[in-house]
């Protein structure tokens, strides 16, 4: 066991592991926070992670891949505002729709583009980054440095998000629409607009967690390769109390588990109980244990202006 | 009759929409949707043994649907179904398996029963509890406790408890005694079909003609009414909950006595999830989750057909079925567009 946890890979794969958990629990960070749950970053992950692979082999351009990718995963968060807000439709089955939509439409796609053999195994990959100094201290430098250039963009987005959700004052209005839309929307404020930003928001870095699953680990897009982490993401957020640097930190706790899952391959059996840690601690801290996690007051209510 | 018509307009509508996109992108894709579409019919209706099959995939969505939709009738959303199911199945296959010589009228019943208390612990007290006394939203607990259930299904089969001896991570073979006989040879349809309808019918008479489903159903309209008329909210919560973990196992149970026979080590069964969809359509009727069930369950074996026969990839199923779910849930979309088509009418008589 000391042999494991002294292995620097096993906390680079953590790093590496909790990337694709951050980035949407930071989207479901902000599109909970202004009222609207949204399980569709799930199928929006896999639906960016295909066009993402799509739009960088045919441009030849990992950084266009990106691109395409968020572009593609706005627009289905959009289409899920659109319905969730405008239309004030059940939050949870909308996402549902759209995560059944994005399973079967991406393995047609994959199926149709590129035939039965999958992605093209030319596809270019989003660069890692070596960081001068750190990368030369021993241990420390193995884990920081060479990381893919999405992680370092996360750590970013987890301490620009913080700063804008709680220190900016449309960061207060968005929360301040999750809370209370009615008194939100007597103050003058736009609840409708500030409930379509949180989800486009939700929508952009789930995009980028899509991305990094095909064109930041791999070059390739295999169905369902999302494999629940939108779920899990949910579960990092709640963990976290629905906080950026929370859902970083749970982010972190749930990537760890799974990191050190791969490293335990050989013996099965504590494998698959590690990995069922994340959803049992995400239901001890819905119960309470620890300092319970409250949910935005107004998290999942359609909201109809009064004019 | 117009009131049963006025219900069923909006599911057959958004259907209808659904097939109209899947013909669309089909087109761009540049396959032939009419060609497509009739080799799906006959994949789930052309010959008796795809008759059987389909209805064999019936079963399990009829059983959990049915629990999915007590649940959505208390207003509660049971999205860990899926997970339910895989307690039922991994109860039953080990009943199953484990004893020796009991009659069948003994082992069947033993395993179904098995797999349904496993089942509704699971989903009743967890999920159920934590909601009633906590507030904890059940979509987040259940969708939890789901991942749980099949972590631990992969932790029993994988070099675990119940893999059989052997190097393929999967059960023994339950016993003769614990199957359910098939009704057509060399197709996948069991005796199960019967337990499906009965228990349909059963949900029916439980919802509608009793008591409990009366006060099941008040919940879910209005918790603060029903608090006020004197109806144990936490305790209908739990109950409904739980019922819904039982239907859940039991459809695990039948798929395992009827069909499989052992458990396999996958990541889905897909049951689960289609049933919620399965629910959603029917509006929760139980009877009508019978009808829906049956759509999806041709749409499943036809899938499998087309694939063969038109060349289409069989995962155009699932782009249909989210579509019909997002145009159900998103039922407006329908005003929206109506009142779109009035204006430009009345534009082309202004002009």
């Amino acid at each position: 066991m000391k042999e494991i946890l002294l292995n620097p890979q096993l906390w680079s794969a953590t790093l590496a592991m909790a990337t694709p958990l951050a980035l949407p629990a930071l989207g479901g960070t902000f599109s909970e926070r202004s009222g609207v749950v949204n399980i569709a970053m799930e199928g929006i992950m896999l639906i960016a992670a295909f066009f993402a692979v799509l739009f960088a082999h045919l441009t030849g351009s990992a950084w266009l891949g990106l691109l395409g990718a968020i572009v593609v995963g706005m627009i289905v968060a959009v289409i899920f505002a659109w319905a969730a807000v405008t239309l004030t439709a059940d939050q949870v089955i909308l996402g549902m729709a759209i995560n059944i939509f994005a399973s079967g439409f991406t393995a047609y796609l994959l199926n149709t583009i590129f035939g039965f053999s999958g992605t093209p195994t030319d596809t270019p990959m989003l660069p890692n980054i070596n960081i001068p100094v750190i990368k030369n201290i021993p241990f420390i430098g193995q884990i920081l440095s060479g990381n893919s250039v999405i992680v370092y963009l996360m750590i970013i987005l987890i301490f620009a998000s913080n700063y804008f959700l709680f220190h900016t004052n449309l960061g207060l209005r968005i929360r301040a629409v999750g809370e209370n839309p009615e008194a939100a929307e007597t103050a003058g404020i736009n609840v409708i607009k500030l409930r379509y930003l949180g989800v486009a928001l939700s929508g952009l870095f789930s995009a980028i967690g899509g991305a990094y699953l095909s064109i930041g680990l791999l070059n390739s897009f295999s169905t369902d390769m999302s494999s629940g982490r939108g779920y899990i993401a949910l579960a990092a957020m709640i963990f976290g109390k629905w906080t950026p640097f929370g859902s970083f930190g749970a982010a972190l706790l749930f990537g760890f588990a799974t990191a050190l899952s791969m490293q335990l391959q050989n013996s099965a059996m504590s494998k698959n109980i590690i990995m069922m840690l994340p959803y049992i601690l995400t239901v001890l801290a819905l119960v309470g244990v620890g300092g319970k996690s409250v949910s935005p007051a107004a998290d999942g209510v359609p909201y109809t202006p009064k004019k | 009759m117009n009131k049963i018509l006025k219900s069923i307009y909006m599911p057959i509508l958004a259907v209808i929409i659904a097939i109209i996109i899947g013909s669309i992108i089909m087109l761009v894709t540049g396959f032939n949707p009419l060609a497509a579409y009739a080799s799906l019919f006959i994949g789930a209706f052309g010959t008796l043994p795809n008759i059987a099959n389909t209805l064999a995939n019936a079963v399990p969505l009829i059983i959990t649907g049915l629990g999915v939709a007590i649940a959505f009738n208390a207003g509660l959303f049971n999205i860990g179904a899926e997970g339910q199911y895989w307690i039922g199945a991994i109860v039953a296959t080990w009943i199953g398996y484990s004893f020796k010589g009991l009659p069948w009228y003994i082992h069947i019943p033993f395993a179904l029963i098995g797999a349904m208390v496993a089942a509704g612990l699971w989903g009743g007290i967890v999920p159920g509890f934590a909601k009633a006394y906590t507030g904890a939203h059940e979509v987040i607990t259940t969708m939890m406790m789901s991942y749980v259930a099949i972590y631990f299904s992969h932790y029993l089969l994988e070099f675990g408890p119940m893999m059989e001896k052997g190097s393929v991570p999967q059960s023994p073979l339950i016993k003769d005694s614990a199957i359910i006989p098939t009704i057509l040879r060399n197709t996948q349809l069991s005796y199960g079909i019967f337990i499906a309808i009965a228990a349909a019918l059963f949900v029916y008479w439980l919802m509608y003609k009793t008591v409990w489903g009366y006060e099941m159903r008040a919940v879910g309209f209005n918790q603060r009414a029903s608090k006020y008329a004197g109806m144990n909210v936490p305790l209908n919560i739990v109950l409904s909950l739980s019922l819904s973990g039982i239907f859940a196992g039991l459809a695990g149970a039948v798929q395992i006595l009827g069909v499989q026979h052992r458990l396999y080590d996958s990541f889905t069964s897909g049951y689960g999830y289609t049933a919620i969809v399965v629910a959603l359509l029917a509006k929760n009727n139980p009877i009508g989750v019978v009808f829906s069930a049956l759509l999806f369950a041709a749409l499943g074996t036809g899938s499998q057909y087309m694939q063969l026969n038109a060349q289409v990839p069989g995962q155009l199923a699932d782009v249909i079925t989210g579509l019909i779910i997002f145009f159900v849930a998103a039922d407006k979309i329908i005003e929206v567009l109506k009142s779109m088509f009035k204006k430009q009418k009345k534009e082309e008589l202004a002009s």
